[in-house]
């Protein structure tokens, strides 16, 4: 690695000095693109995100792609609901990679006020990896602004190589998650248990 | 005109419809929007008539709904003759469980409403059928199809009875009083009252000391 001292005299004399890794990760954190799809009241404080009072082109995520074999990164933006579950893992694995998932809202994080119904499912990392979640119900645009720059940060500092690299450029680690099925009183399986690990409750009483 | 009082249409349906059963069900509570309960065999034809009313004309059905009311038991103390001195002896009443449907009424063309109607199945089990009213009113489609979803309600004579909001392969009725939710308790963050009880059977056991 080049020293930092000499990388910043360098660049005032008008010569870059980068790395494949920085370069490679400069160019995906800055076009993430979402895939557009929203599934209730969050999805409007993402559309006002896109619009031009907050304008998420700033940070270069305006291209909300209509398709998921186009789109970087998955906003899920509200309920997800027991019926709606199996399509947005569906979308999910159709996405390629590298792809990235935001649960935006409580009802995407935990099932939110819905958490005891009977027909939302309690949380969208049961089913999904979900790199970013956004708490607040709904959360405001300036929350979203705020999760595409902790996901920006977070694909800056991948590695291309050793152990810790991401995902996809790992042959051994999945892609596609199980879409679960449509059970008689319950999803089948209801969570993705190699996915969804949560850590044991210690509770005194 | 205002729309006369549940006990007047009443009379009003039972002149016109001989043969017709018409029960006024009191509502006690403040707004008291009394309601008439009729019978699922004479369901179509009351409808019809409250619709076709000159005076009525209730061409809006705003609402379907659904009521569950589950079997219960009721303790009457009653005097008996025991040993020929009279005492009072507890008894135990069983009242049978029903589904209702309730169907909430308005005229657009005369701007008044509502009126409401009931209907009751003969049981919560296997005979579960009331009439159907969208044949009268087209607006009823999907809200019977969401009262048969969550309730269990079968409407005879729907033209497509399938489930609206679950999937089709769900076989319970959610908003029935004795559904069991699935029991996915395992983490709950701020469990309180019953969740707190169902989440502690899915707590890991406490490890005991040597």
């Amino acid at each position: 690695m080049i020293d930092e001292g000499l990388r910043n005299e360098l660049a005032k004399q008008g010569v870059v000095a980068t790395s494949l890794q920085e370069l490679y990760n400069w160019g995906r954190s800055n076009s993430v693109w979402p895939l557009s799809f929203g599934l209730a009241c969050c999805a409007i404080e993402m559309i006002a995100a896109s619009m031009s009072k907050w304008d998420i082109s700033r940070f270069g995520s305006e291209v909300f792609r209509p398709s998921p074999r186009q789109a970087d990164l998955m906003i899920v933006a509200g309920t997800v609901t027991k019926k709606m579950a199996p399509q947005v893992v569906r979308l999910y694995n159709q996405m390629a990679e590298p792809k990235y998932v935001i649960a935006m809202g409580a009802c995407a994080i935990s099932g939110g006020p819905f958490k005891q119904g009977y027909n939302v499912l309690k949380g969208i990392d049961r089913l999904l990896p979900v790199d970013v979640h956004i708490p607040g119900c709904p959360p405001r645009p300036e929350a979203l602004l705020h999760a595409l720059v902790t996901l920006q940060e977070k694909i800056a500092k991948q590695e291309l190589t050793g152990p810790n690299r991401p995902r996809h450029l790992r042959a051994d680690l999945p892609s596609e998650f199980p879409v679960p099925e449509y059970g008689e009183h319950d999803l089948v399986p209801a969570k993705n248990e190699t996915l969804w690990q949560p850590e044991p409750v210690v509770r005194a009483g | 005109m205002p729309i006369p009082n549940p006990e007047e249409l009443k009379t009003r349906l039972e002149a016109a419809l001989p043969g017709v059963r018409v029960e006024v069900f009191p509502n006690p509570a403040v707004p008291a929007q009394s309601s008439l309960l009729i019978a699922p065999a004479e369901a179509v034809a009351v409808a019809k008539f409250l619709q076709d009313e000159p005076q009525l004309r209730l061409d809006m059905c705003s609402n379907v709904t659904g009521v569950d009311w589950p079997d219960r038991e009721e303790k009457v103390k009653v005097k008996q003759l025991v040993d020929g001195v009279e005492k009072e002896v507890e008894e135990v009443r069983r009242h049978p469980g029903c589904l209702e449907a309730v169907y909430h009424l308005y005229s657009v063309a005369l701007k008044q409403g509502p009126v409401i109607l009931r209907q009751r199945t003969a049981n919560r089990t296997d005979d579960t059928a009331v009439a159907s009213l969208t044949p009268v009113w087209r607006g009823c489609e999907f809200q019977e199809r969401e009262a048969y979803d969550l309730f269990g309600i079968r409407f005879t004579g729907h033209p497509d009875l399938r489930r609206i909001l679950m999937w089709d392969e769900f076989k319970d009725h959610p908003m029935r009083k004795d559904y069991v939710e699935p029991d996915d308790y395992e983490y709950e963050p701020t469990p309180h009252d019953e969740v707190l009880d169902r989440a502690k059977a899915h707590y890991p056991a406490p490890e005991v000391k040597a």
